[in-house]
């Protein structure tokens, strides 16, 4: 493995992160400040990408439609909030997976009739399509490159305002002692509803900043979702700082993992053994991460202060 | 999830039916995937299978049809679940299913034991080729590992001598793995496999790049093929590795691949384009009431239905001699679109492989384009284990 090819690696696995990490955002704190289990918030990114898909063959315009798709993904998040999510909010968690399971069921069965079974893709923009030259052999996609600095930018920004600004601090707050903060005189509820919002509009940005990589198909949020459960657990619940850190982790781990393992095993094993147990090793790798990091820190990497 | 029927209703145009002592109505239970990713592929051999029942009237060898079709939801006891209610609550007089082989291997047991025969118009796997070959199991599409052996052959040819090949870590993938191995002359430089469903291709499409193979080999059905063809695209590579696939680059991942996949090279028993009355013909009316081109897949499952239309009408629709059932089937007295189509001892098919390629075509869609004939009357390598 040539050192290249490893940078390779750790960008992907980067890059992986980041999108996980726009997923878990608004997955941990919907989960830590509301303690609600919200099933539904990956089929929140397939919703992201199949947004940008009809408004990118509306208006042509890549940068127009990824505007249009997130007002419209925050539109549908705060719509899913306040007819569904709200009355939620005070039953059980048996019944709020019940609920949110029927909203993924619901929604890609919608996708399939509104949009067809089969898988759909997009370009990426002009500018942004087109690949850079590493070495002689190696290419990487400039809208890789572009995704991970867009990543980061959002990753910068929500950091700081849940750190820095008063609506983080009630969001802070809230995710503490949310009876303290709605005596004070916040309304809780409306907090509620921009969290619920934001992180909506985050997963479909995901699922936007994702469409021209790996393609759109109903279901798509179905298997990220258990994957962002893994980070928000991992990184702690309810901690943005935490989402971030167990993100790119769980990120490398994977993609790191999946291409080393067979390297790795074939210096004890013989090749065809190797083949046989590195790919079922590797996608094994972040969930014994998981276990791991729960062992010795049981409320994750991070955790929020207060959240019990 | 969705189980409706399609009650094609008896249009009295059945005369034959209505003379014959045993007549009966035909009923045909259908299990295939019509829920997640590759709903795709169910919809294609629903599609195909109810455009043969709609131009014969809804009759199938002249016996009023009724199908009812399944979906497996791709798990394995929801498969299971359905055949069992298929055969003993709707006692069907055919199963035809699956479109993936684990599917076709849960449903295998309780079908074939109940003496109902069961045909695949697109699953294929070896474990029902060989020594396990069964008197009540046909298939109409391949073995699974034939397409990969012809893909070898296509690299040899192609002059091929460094291989790249990667597949998903499931049954399906390493039987294409192995077919492909056992045909190919040259040199597998990486054997790579994935997670089914897999995402991200760009750890893959690195080590391909760095690598000294001139052609990349897979297998990534569905949604996997679509994210692999663009990934490879946008990293650069259509120019200095070729791509050489089976059930990748086909009508069911073409409209999500476009451009991208251009001129890529397949393996199949058959091509939308492939000139023959009979085919024309299909493509034409099946295009004309769907609205889109169709793959293997639909032409497998309209195949299906003609062979049961053949077979029943050799018995005058009485299908109570299952030995008498058995031979019409055999006998395979149909015109596949395909050409030349003949079942085996072990009840899987004996035919023609091609090359084919991308192609785009005038009015901006994209097919699978037959380029040449490799192999004649192909046989799959297990059937001399079967003893039928």
């Amino acid at each position: 493995m040539s050192l290249t090819l490893f940078l390779i690696l750790v960008l992907n696995g980067i890059q992986y992160g980041i999108l996980l990490f726009l997923i878990a955002a608004g997955l941990t704190l919907v989960f830590g400040v509301m303690g609600f289990i919200n099933l539904a918030h990956g089929v929140q990114y397939m919703v992201g990408a199949y947004l940008v898909f009809a408004f990118y063959s509306m208006t042509g315009s890549f940068g127009l439609a990824m505007v249009l798709s997130l007002v419209t993904a925050l539109a549908f998040g705060l719509f899913l909030e306040f007819f569904i999510f709200r009355h939620l909010y005070e039953r059980s968690h048996l019944d709020q997976v019940l609920a949110t399971f029927g909203i993924i069921i619901f929604l890609n069965e919608l996708a399939k009739v509104v949009f067809g079974p089969t898988t759909l893709s997009i370009d990426p923009p002009e500018f942004l399509s087109g690949s850079v030259q590493l070495t002689e052999q190696l290419r990487y996609p400039v809208y890789r490159f572009a995704t991970i600095i867009a990543g980061l930018v959002v990753a910068a920004a929500l950091f700081a305002i849940v750190s820095y600004t008063r609506v983080g601090m009630l969001i802070r707050a809230g995710a503490t002692s949310p009876e303290i903060v709605s005596a004070l005189g916040v309304n809780i509820k409306r907090l509620f509803m921009i969290v619920f919002g934001v992180g909506a509009m985050l997963a479909g940005l995901a699922g936007v900043i994702a469409a021209p990589i790996f393609a759109i198909e109903p279901g798509m949020g179905d298997n990220i979702l258990i994957v962002a459960f893994v980070v928000i657990i991992t990184g702690g619940i309810g901690s943005i700082g935490g989402a971030f850190v167990a993100a790119l982790l769980v990120g490398l781990i994977d993609t790191l993992g999946r291409s080393l393992s067979v390297e790795l095993l074939s210096a004890v094993f013989s090749p065809s053994v190797a083949n046989q147990i590195g790919p079922a090793l590797a996608s094994m790798l972040i969930y014994v991460l998981m276990a791991a990091i729960l062992i010795f820190r049981p409320k994750g990497l991070l955790p929020a202060r207060g959240v019990a | 999830m969705s189980t409706f029927k399609a009650s094609i209703s008896a249009l009295a145009i059945s005369a034959a039916s209505a003379s014959s002592a045993f007549a009966e109505d035909l009923k045909i239970g259908m299990i295939v995937t019509l829920s997640g990713p590759p709903a795709a592929l169910g919809q294609q051999i629903v599609d195909g299978f109810q455009l043969a029942l709609e131009q014969k009237g809804g009759t199938l060898g002249g016996q009023a049809t009724e199908l009812v079709i399944e979906d497996d939801e791709l798990k394995p006891d929801v498969a299971l679940l359905k055949a069992t209610s298929l055969i003993e609550k709707e006692d069907v007089d055919f199963v035809v299913g699956t479109v993936f082989s684990n599917m076709l291997q849960a449903i295998f047991k309780p079908v074939v034991a109940s003496e109902t025969f069961l045909i695949s118009p697109n699953a294929g796997p070896s474990t029902f080729a060989g020594k396990n070959c069964n008197p009540y199991f046909f298939a109409t599409s391949y073995q699974n590992n034939q397409n990969a052996e012809v893909s070898g052959m296509i690299a040899n040819e192609e002059g091929f001598t460094n291989v790249f090949a990667m597949a998903p870590n499931y049954q399906a993938g390493r039987d294409n793995m192995d077919g492909f191995k056992q045909t190919f002359n040259g040199t597998v430089t990486d054997e790579v496999f994935t997670p089914l469903g897999h995402q991200d291709f760009s750890a893959e499409l690195a080590r391909l790049s760095t690598s000294d193979a001139e052609a990349m080999f897979t297998f990534m059905p569905g949604g996997m093929g679509v994210r692999l063809v663009k990934q490879f695209d946008a990293a650069g590579l259509a120019g200095n590795k070729k791509f050489m696939s089976v059930f990748t680059t086909d009508e069911t991942t073409l409209p999500g691949q476009k451009d991208a996949a251009v001129g890529f090279l397949a393996a199949g028993t058959w091509a939308p384009d492939m000139d023959t009355e009979a085919n024309t013909a299909f493509v034409t009316a099946f295009e004309e009431k769907y609205g889109y081109i169709p793959g293997s897949y639909a032409m497998q499952a309209y195949d299906t239905a003609m062979l049961i239309d053949s077979a029943v009408a050799k018995l005058g629709g009485d299908l109570s001699d299952k030995d008498a059932v058995r031979a019409a089937i055999k006998a395979a007295d149909f015109n596949s679109v395909r050409g030349d189509f003949a079942f085996n001892n072990n009840h899987y098919p004996i035919q023609d492989f091609h090359m084919l390629n991308v192609a785009k075509r005038e009015d901006g869609k994209f097919h699978t384009s037959f380029v040449r004939t490799i192999v004649e009357n192909y046989e799959d390598s297990f059937h001399d284990d079967c003893r039928m």
